[in-house]
């Protein structure tokens, strides 16, 4: 925080007035949680404005998505929010079987919904461990990023990659699980999430240090959360029930019984508790999925969307032709325009698509969670201090990968 | 046509359009439903008081994103698309307005906080222009960035490349070179409409000729008259003479039969210490 200080008055001597200083936190700070750059004015300790400066991991994915396929444009979503790949993949997904009204069989719904709580957990794994970590303690952080290792094995068990999976896919998921990944992830749910998860937040939750850093700081009335387009866990902290699983169900979320934690507070310390009750919410919804999904298909049998199966290419000339159709000129999706939104883990991620009925998106706006919440920093911190700042940003769960697109 | 796909189900509120249609009134160019989602386009210098109507009256409460999207062969190329939210409705709709270059859309800073930066990032990717937000700096962009990347017209490469400079200890910027061009498939098969133009392709649009023209004689052909009387010349003068080569030469003798190498002359040395230097190869510096 100290580099790139600047005093825009510098004091005479015998001048007692401490004038208003602005310092730079970041681009390069760690609890910026990536790059962020935010231009502070401070009176002493007491911030008095923040003017955040985001872009700085701008990649032009909409762009990009332009002018590749629908297929291959799916890799990038894993790419923007690198804490929770999975969520990102469902949005795009869904948005894409909406404009082909694509029907995707009962068993890759369980499966998409049992790989999108397991990075819920996976995220608020990491965030719960460097919101800890950005207001003093150490312990806590080293545990829950071992749950967070867990989580990246069953998602490599699954998909062959550890982070950036590429999935879901349009019309079910890739391929379909082994029975014993099911198995130990039921096993790890019982024995070792309740365990360490319990352990590491025994030591945070009614810590007095913690409290003290985190309660009443960034206290949001339920108007302002609206006005100012919360959603996810930081809306829910305000004292509104909102989740989309629940308002605006997609998949098979309709048959999961789970609750919608919420804050009284609306503080830090709530959204940071919001977290720590959803990851067991979604413990419940993974159990419920594992003793409901039914076997069968786990792609729509839409050839003209989803790929053939590797055997059945091996007898079918019709097969082979399919997948190399989807291959290479891809599915050509119908004109005309969605709005997609799902309850991603740090709030609504949302995927705007159009489609000129050629094989490739005419355009992709991606709905960032991040943004509302970074805009609303300003405000948030006004009045409180410095060391104020890194427990808002904790509690935003911001990434800039999905931030800055 | 009946839903098959698994996207959010949010309500569907019974005739929201004729009631949001009777709203708006003058206000609305047209209102149609696509995939259960109500899309409301809305005239450029209405579209605050639409939004503030909607907000107000209808319980869209929540602005969740702005998005730009571009047409560039419409006369106002630009779409400027709003989705609105409901919490108490559980309704989500998509108004929008359309705008070119040099025409500001009014602001909708005046009805949610949030839509500063929404803003701010439509003007930096597209350049269209909002009356009204006090705050209209590029936002994703690098400081000092030039044009408007998200338009139809930017090239996916961008203008400008940076890399960090040994030389001057310090990041420059230059002009993008690829070192091969940027690679396009667009994987239409040629008979399903593709309408690009193949090498070759423009030599079907030469009209025919009605007259031929032919070479009578060799004087027509305006080569000059010494070629012509080379050409008059019967037999051609022959093939250079091959170079002589030891192409022929027999292979090498299998490495088996060659003799061995001599032996060293040398003592084999220990070489931990060969690259230490001798006593008398430093030069006394401390003079």
């Amino acid at each position: 925080m100290s580099h790139g200080m600047q005093i825009e008055e510098s004091p005479t001597t015998g001048d007692e007035v401490i004038t208003n200083y602005t310092i730079n936190f970041g681009p390069q700070h760690p609890a910026a949680h990536g790059v962020l750059r935010m231009v502070m004015e401070l009176d002493g300790e007491i911030i008095e404005r923040i003017d955040p400066h985001v872009g700085l991991l701008h990649r032009g994915t909409e762009k990009l998505i332009e002018h590749k396929t629908y297929l291959q444009a799916l890799p990038y979503f894993d790419r923007l929010d690198y804490c929770s790949p999975l969520a990102q993949e469902y949005s795009y997904v869904l948005a894409i079987e909406k404009l082909l009204n694509v029907e995707v069989p009962e068993r890759a719904q369980y499966l998409r919904v049992l790989f999108a709580e397991l990075t819920r957990i996976s995220n608020h794994m990491l965030n719960i461990g460097a919101h800890v970590m950005d207001v003093g303690a150490m312990t806590p952080n080293l545990w829950v990023f071992e749950l967070r290792e867990d989580c990246m094995n069953f998602f490599e068990r699954a998909s062959g990659a550890r982070m950036h999976s590429a999935y879901f896919r349009p019309g079910g998921v890739h391929q379909d699980v082994p029975e014993k990944l099911l198995v130990d992830i039921g096993e790890w749910l019982d024995n070792r999430l309740p365990e360490l998860f319990g352990d590491a937040m025994s030591l945070v939750l009614d810590n007095r240090i913690f409290k003290q850093r985190n309660v009443d700081i960034a206290v949001v009335s339920k108007d302002d959360a609206i006005a100012w387009g919360f959603s996810g866990p930081m809306i829910r902290a305000a004292g509104i029930p909102w989740d989309l699983r629940k308002s605006q169900p997609y998949d098979v979320y309709d048959r999961m019984e789970f609750d919608i934690p919420v804050g009284t507070n609306s503080d830090c310390y709530d959204r940071f508790a919001v977290r720590v009750k959803e990851v067991y919410e979604s413990k419940k919804i993974i159990k419920q999925c594992l003793a409901q999904m039914p076997s069968g298909p786990i792609a729509s049998d839409d050839r003209k969307v989803a790929p053939p199966k590797r055997a059945e290419m091996k007898q079918s000339m019709e097969a082979l032709i399919h997948h190399f159709k989807l291959y290479t000129e891809g599915f050509h999706v119908p004109a005309g325009e969605v709005y997609v939104a799902t309850e991603s883990p740090k709030g609504e991620f949302g995927v705007y698509l159009v489609s000129d009925g050629s094989n490739k998106p005419y355009r992709c706006k991606i709905r960032p969670t991040a943004f509302s919440h970074l805009q609303a920093m300003d405000f948030m911190s006004r009045g409180h201090m410095l060391p104020d700042a890194t427990a808002i940003l904790g509690a935003i769960d911001v990434v800039f990968g999905e931030c800055d697109r | 046509m009946a839903v098959l796909h698994p996207a959010p189900r949010f309500t569907l509120i019974e005739g929201l359009k004729s009631t949001l249609t009777d709203t708006l009134g003058d206000w609305l160019i047209e209102a149609h439903e696509e995939h259960g989602e109500l899309l409301l386009t809305v005239k450029r210098d209405n579209i605050e008081d639409a939004l503030r109507t909607l907000r107000d009256n209808h319980n869209y409460q929540q602005l969740m994103e702005i998005a730009g999207v571009d047409y560039p062969s419409r006369a106002e190329r630009f779409e400027v698309v709003y989705m609105l939210l409901s919490v108490t409705k559980n309704s989500r709709i998509m108004v929008k307005c359309s705008a070119s270059e040099d025409t500001p859309v009014p602001t909708v800073t005046t009805l949610w906080p949030n839509a500063g930066w929404l803003e701010r990032e439509v003007f930096d990717m597209y350049g269209v222009l909002f009356a009204g937000n006090t705050d209209l700096r590029r936002i994703l962009t690098d400081y000092g960035f030039e044009g408007h990347p998200f338009r139809k017209d930017f090239p996916l490469t961008g203008y400008h490349e940076l890399r960090y400079s040994e030389d001057e200890k310090r990041v420059v910027y230059e002009p993008v070179e690829l070192a091969q061009d940027l690679r396009q498939f667009d994987f239409m098969s040629p008979w399903e409409g593709a309408d690009y133009v193949l090498p070759g392709d423009e030599k079907a649009d030469i009209p025919p000729v009605d007259e031929p023209t032919t070479t009578e004689s060799p004087k027509q052909t305006g080569a000059g008259a010494k070629t012509d009387k080379h050409a008059a010349e019967k037999v051609s003068a022959g093939a250079p003479a091959e170079e002589e080569s030891d192409k022929d030469a027999p292979p090498p003798d299998p490495t088996e039969d060659r003799e061995d190498r001599a032996k060293r002359k040398g003592k084999t040395t220990d070489t931990a210490k060969a690259t230490q230097p001798k006593k008398g190869d430093i030069k006394e510096t401390d003079a």
